[in-house]
């Protein structure tokens, strides 16, 4: 597999605070990158640094070999944990505001044949997260898992590079989690995504996985705490999941 | 229906005590029985008046409501496109807050004689107080529920690949309308008494005109329905503008599933 993203001796400070130190990554494309770590220990700088919502203080960021510009552009997917879909417009339109935006700078809305077009790839991909019976309803309408699937929709219609998750399942009940988690699963196999996912759910980072970093600060001054950043304390390759995993994890019963 | 019972009870206890007085004074103007009002509407109303050979009541309310409806609708333009400024683009913030909030905190009626005397004393002063009035406040508004909308929307948005016009249209503009219908219906009460204040100082014609022409003459009996056709214009406007924010904008009325 090749490298996608990678992170050159990449520090985040704010003053004389550092966040991140001397943090060396590189991410395989189709990989499922679960991000781990305590409160405070920068997983949430990581991913804002690879949104581009802010630049590294040192250190390079390399999307396929270039650097990455720090603004947020369409080759790189979110879905946050809360607030990622648009409470005015139905799912659908949810959906194609990406192509909008894409193909009608000025006004940013498509009329005849190329709305059509764009309402077209929006249904299917709606379909494909569940949401296929529920294209009309206003997130408002939505229960949270189903504007988590929305959410999830609106960035993949764009066929993002990388599909960034900040605690995605993170407001959701445990049932409602799993359904989601299965779903996640499927969109990354049947999309060949690179997914790079921030949670709290430990459980969550190794069940769905290939890849478990977990974020901590190597060394801790008691006298000047803010000195010292965070970087990958761990890095856990998972074993191979390309097969039904989540399926196997099922407890076989046993036999006489 | 139950909201009509204290009106009702005012309505009463007001022909009560009217009639109480009539019967100690028949010639009294302090509180005229319902027949002496009608009597001198129907005179408004339905009569040319002698000097102009206008219909009163139908010639201020229609002057009333074109200050008040210009006003208005130039606080809105100016709210939707200043206030959308603000509160999404941070330099314009920096650059034109302060004055925003500087004549906000005006008191709108001490700006009234400096209005009067570079405008002159006709239409565009009522309108001028008007804007001075209520713009400023719409326009904080709107600018604070855009500045408040959560981040994450923002940057869904970019990731989506808008540019921040895309921005501003697609995502700020459409969730600032129905605000802006609110904002609207909040600043009618103040824009009513602007209205009336311009009106009473300097005017030939206009309910606030009228009230405060026919208090010289005690005439309660113009004054009190004046008052009452005032509120119930008020009252349309408040549940028009309702309406049409909830029949345009029903995903900003909780509309829960």
């Amino acid at each position: 597999m090749s490298t996608l993203l990678s992170l050159r001796d990449v520090w985040v400070e704010y003053g004389d605070r550092i966040v991140i130190e001397k943090l060396d990554l590189d991410i395989a494309a189709g990989s499922f990158v679960s991000i781990i770590g305590p409160s405070g220990a920068g997983k949430s700088s990581v991913l804002r640094l690879i949104l581009g919502q802010e630049a590294p203080t040192r250190g390079t960021i390399l999307l396929d070999g270039t650097p990455l510009a720090p603004e947020c552009g369409p080759d790189r997917g979110v879905v946050f944990q809360r607030y990622s879909v648009f409470p005015h417009l139905s799912a659908l339109r949810n959906t194609i505001l990406g192509m909008e935006c894409e193909q009608a700078p000025l006004t940013g809305r498509l009329f005849g044949a190329a709305r059509r077009a764009a309402k077209d790839e929006a249904a299917t991909m709606l379909t494909a997260v569940g949401l296929g019976d529920s294209m009309h309803l206003f997130p408002a309408q939505m229960s949270g898992g189903m504007q988590q699937r929305l959410a999830i929709a609106q960035a993949l219609v764009k066929r993002p590079r990388i599909l960034l998750l900040d605690e995605p399942f993170g407001a959701l009940d445990p049932g409602i989690r799993a359904d989601m988690h299965t779903l996640i699963r499927s969109l990354w196999r049947d999309y060949s995504l690179t997914i790079i996912m921030v949670t709290h759910d430990i459980r969550e980072a190794f069940t769905l996985g290939t890849r478990v970093l977990a974020l901590d600060k190597r060394r801790h001054d008691p006298h000047a705490p803010h000195r010292f950043g965070a970087t990958a304390i761990y890095d856990l390759p998972m074993r191979d999941r390309t097969e039904n995993s989540l399926e196997n994890h099922t407890v076989l019963p046993l036999t006489e | 229906m139950l909201g009509a019972l204290p009106i009702l009870l005012l309505a009463v206890l007001y022909i009560v005590m009217a009639a109480s007085r009539h019967a100690a004074n028949p010639a009294d103007k302090i509180l005229p029985l319902p027949g002496s009002m009608a009597q001198s509407m129907a005179a408004l109303i339905f009569q040319p008046d002698q000097l102009t050979g206008q219909l009163l009541f139908w010639a201020d309310t229609l002057a009333s409501l074109q200050r008040l409806g210009i006003g208005l609708g130039i606080s809105t333009v100016m709210a939707i496109v200043v206030g959308l400024a603000l509160g999404a683009l941070p330099p314009v913030r920096a650059a034109l807050g302060p004055l925003v909030t500087g004549i906000a905190v005006v008191p709108p009626i001490a700006l009234l004689p400096i209005l009067f005397i570079a405008l002159g004393l006709g239409e565009t002063a009522k309108v001028a107080l008007i804007v001075v009035g209520i713009a400023p406040v719409m326009i904080r508004d709107i600018a604070a529920h855009v500045a408040a909308l959560p981040r994450e929307q923002i940057i869904k948005a970019q990731t989506l690949g808008a540019s921040s016009w895309q921005v501003i249209i697609r995502v700020a503009l459409p969730q600032a309308m129905p605000r802006l219908l609110q904002a609207m219906r909040l600043s009618l009460g103040p824009a009513w008494v602007f209205l009336i204040s311009s009106e009473a100082i300097a005017s030939d014609v206009g309910l606030g005109y009228r009230i405060f022409l026919v208090r010289r003459y005690l005439s309660m009996d113009v004054i009190l329905p004046y008052v009452a056709w005032i509120a119930i214009l008020a009252i349309v406007m408040d549940v028009t503008l309702n309406f049409l924010s909830q029949r345009l904008f029903p995903w900003a009325h909780g509309e829960s599933h």
